[in-house]
């Protein structure tokens, strides 16, 4: 009986508790150095390039189900949109038109001005693949990455308003923090008076928050907040939210200015990333990186 | 290819899984019942076999889930490599429980990895957190004894042991 001890114990772990110590601290480090300055960039990149599959086949039920629906759409509601996307052209031809008149007039103006003209833009399609896939944080994932000059700090919008940043860049894969994240916060002025302001995430998937205006602000109800181009991020004039709500609370030192987000962040299955011929945002922040002492 | 190559494959083909199930795009009001899905199988293996799943396997899991979540790295890692270290001390124990007990310690094992995740993310100065955080444990309680059962089944057709 005593012989086949040895063989009747069943399996354990050598030195299972060693092991948890040396990982525990591994991933200590890991933190420490991911949070204190991004210095696991490669490592990460590199990691999400294993993930890379997973996400792929992730996205695939959602565009299956999409091709599905585009195969059996009937002749009439095809038509349809056909009429409906004609309109739409005729009417944004149009609307070009006075576009360019107005654009040249704007550069006359600036060039009377000696104030420098807008940078020009470049913006390309990206696919998502994943929305959000940690609860509470409000970040989508893109197939776009380094190979496609993706940088961080990159501007993402939609046809109808700004939708974020890109704030990790893979080597395939990029991911972006939505302008709902609660650590997101947009420079914006409202369309109408200029008037300056910080929006906020709020961690709702349609509404922000300007919480630095105080009582005497100009602010009303269906102002349109557009970015103001403040800290460089995102180029000025784009639309990002509607105010919707505000609230004065004679007890409070700020008014509670609640927006509506333009961008349809639920909704997109695709997003456009800019880049701006010079764009400020990298070229600092790569210049700051390439003074760090090594 | 030798039995044990091949119970390793079957494992992480499960653990693929999990990963997919994690990151399939679902609606927003439903994101908050996803269950741990990396979790349960984690555990599951954990306590299955403990020769093939442990501190290691779980600490490398919860690496990848970090970057599937693009989360501070190391945080799963970290909560993983506990939860798998207490589910392999106890594996001979809970093996023998009946299966609603078992889904109690699973319970258990997940809110301890959400509370550790928490706490990191408390430090680092992120995640407003909600009431609604623990649910998505809960749900993994309620699902346990038909993963437990599913991944029985793969581990018997498969002859992993």
């Amino acid at each position: 009986m005593a012989l086949s001890l040895g063989k009747s114990v069943p399996y354990r772990h050598p030195s299972s508790v060693t092991r948890l110590i040396l990982l525990l601290s591994l991933s200590v480090v890991l933190m420490v150095l991911d949070h204190r300055g991004n210095h696991l960039e490669t490592i990460r990149a590199t990691l999400s390039l294993v993930v890379y599959p997973v996400q792929i086949v992730a996205a695939l039920p959602g565009k299956a189900i999409g091709w599905a629906a585009e195969a059996f759409r009937s002749g009439e509601s095809i038509e349809a949109e056909n009429r409906k996307l004609k309109q739409e052209r005729r009417q944004l031809l149009a609307r070009t038109q006075r576009m360019e008149a107005l654009e040249a007039e704007n550069r006359r103006l600036r060039e009377l001005l000696h104030s420098a003209s807008r940078a020009a833009e470049r913006a390309v399609v990206a696919d998502l693949l994943e929305v959000h896939p940690e609860p509470f944080s409000r970040t989508i994932v893109i197939n776009k990455g380094k190979k496609d000059d993706v940088y961080v700090g990159q501007p993402i919008i939609d046809t109808r308003g700004v939708v974020g940043q890109i704030t990790a860049v893979g080597a395939l894969t990029s991911r972006g923090t939505l302008i709902t994240d609660p650590s997101h916060a947009t420079p914006v002025q409202v369309n109408r008076n200029g008037l300056r302001t910080i929006l906020i995430g709020t961690g709702d998937q349609y509404f922000v928050d300007a919480p630095y205006l105080t009582a005497s602000a100009d602010i009303r109800e269906g102002d349109l907040l557009v970015t103001s181009g403040m800290a460089g991020t995102f180029p000025a004039g784009y639309p990002v939210a509607v105010v919707t709500k505000i609230v004065n609370d004679p007890n409070e030192a700020f008014l509670q200015v609640r927006a509506r987000v333009k961008a349809q962040l639920n909704h997109n299955k695709e997003v456009l990333l800019i880049w701006r011929d010079n764009a400020p945002a990298a070229s600092s922040f790569d210049a700051e990186k390439r003074h760090e002492p090594q | 290819m030798s039995p044990n190559n091949r119970s390793r494959l079957i494992i992480a083909a499960t653990f693929l899984v999990a990963y997919i199930l994690t990151s399939l795009p679902g609606p927003q009001w439903a994101e908050q019942f996803r269950p741990d899905w990396v979790g349960l199988v984690l555990i599951y293996w954990c306590m299955a076999t403990p020769q093939y799943v442990g501190v290691t396997s779980g600490w490398f899991a919860g690496l990848l889930l970090d970057v599937l979540y693009g989360s501070l790295l190391g945080q799963q890692a970290l909560a993983k490599a506990l939860v798998a270290f207490v589910a392999g001390k106890l594996h001979l124990r809970v093996r023998v429980f009946p299966r609603w007990q078992q889904a109690a310690f699973v319970l258990l094992l997940l809110l301890l990895n959400q509370l550790l995740v928490l706490w990191i993310k408390g430090i680092t100065g992120e995640s407003p957190a909600r009431l609604t955080y623990w649910t998505s444990s809960v749900v993994a309680m309620v699902i346990w004894p038909w993963i437990f059962i599913i991944l029985r089944d793969i581990r018997r057709r498969g002859h992993v042991n």
